[in-house]
């Protein structure tokens, strides 16, 4: 049998509506590689974090696009989400645990979530042209 | 946000999905649900949700704050594993009781 290979694009606004859209739509898209719950809600949360930080940080004072393009290639998940925001000055210092730019309201944990949630997590950004999340997640095969 | 008061204890029962964009009215309402009881004890309870992301936390961390300048105690309360896994990472269990069917772990 030959292996699963196939691909999702998703083009929707920074609404915060849309967050519980996103993480549903990639965690019916992942579904077919049966994964645990376990599995399913990492990738769920870690979409939230993502699709949430283009929405308050990468449009602070508006409605920009996101972007998310999920590929499946054997039991690799690879999930790209793609804002054309703010950016980010210092990647490093945004990834470290409790570092955020968005005061009270936020507790600048969502790259640490992400990052342990998942197997891999890319983070590339240029400031005034938008940021790349890319998080990648091996689903374990339970047969 | 249902809600069960006993005496100085407000008993929240947090439910559905916790992220982002439910955030706002639910931190909106346990600001005003503290400001008017002014509790001693406040416990979530939190069997009924579905989902959470780090949002959660700032919620948690928002009632820490008042519940410390009341020098009230915030107990968590039936948290199902995914949001304990959110929790767990925060290192939350240094600020607040977590409990499980009503005996602390
Ligand atoms: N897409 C983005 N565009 C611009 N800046 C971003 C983006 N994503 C993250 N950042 C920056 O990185 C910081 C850290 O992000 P992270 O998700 O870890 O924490 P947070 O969003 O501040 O808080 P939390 O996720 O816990 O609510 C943010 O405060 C913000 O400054
Ligand atoms: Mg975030």
């Amino acid at each position: 049998m030959s292996k699963p290979c196939d691909k999702l694009k998703l083009e929707f606004e920074s609404k915060s509506v849309n967050e519980s859209f996103a993480r549903a739509a990639v965690g019916a898209f992942a579904a077919r590689l049966d994964p645990s719950l376990e599995e399913l809600n990492d990738i769920k949360t870690s979409v939230s974090e993502a699709v949430t930080n283009c929405i308050v940080h990468a449009y602070p004072n508006g409605i920009g696009p996101i972007y998310i393009t999920v590929k499946i290639s054997g039991n690799i998940l690879d999930i790209r989400i793609k804002d054309c925001g703010r950016g980010i000055e210092n990647v490093e210092q945004a990834r470290e645990p409790m570092f955020t730019t968005g005061g009270e309201e936020r507790s600048g944990m969502g790259f640490t979530v992400m990052e342990s949630f998942c197997d891999g997590l890319k983070v590339k950004s240029k400031p005034g042209v938008g940021t790349t999340v890319t998080l990648t997640k091996r689903i374990k095969s339970r047969r | 946000m249902e809600y069960k008061i006993d005496e100085r204890t407000i008993t929240l029962m947090i439910s559905g999905e916790l992220d982002h964009h439910t955030l706002r009215d639910t931190s909106r309402e346990l600001g005003q649900i503290i400001d008017i009881y002014l509790p001693k004890k406040l416990i979530f309870d939190m069997r009924a949700v579905r989902f959470m992301d780090s949002s959660g936390i700032a919620l948690i961390i928002k009632a820490i704050r008042r519940m410390t300048e009341l020098s009230g105690e915030v107990v968590l309360r039936n948290v199902p594993p995914s949001p304990m896994k959110i929790f767990a990472m925060a290192g939350i269990s240094r600020y607040v009781t977590v409990e499980e069917g009503g005996k602390a772990v």
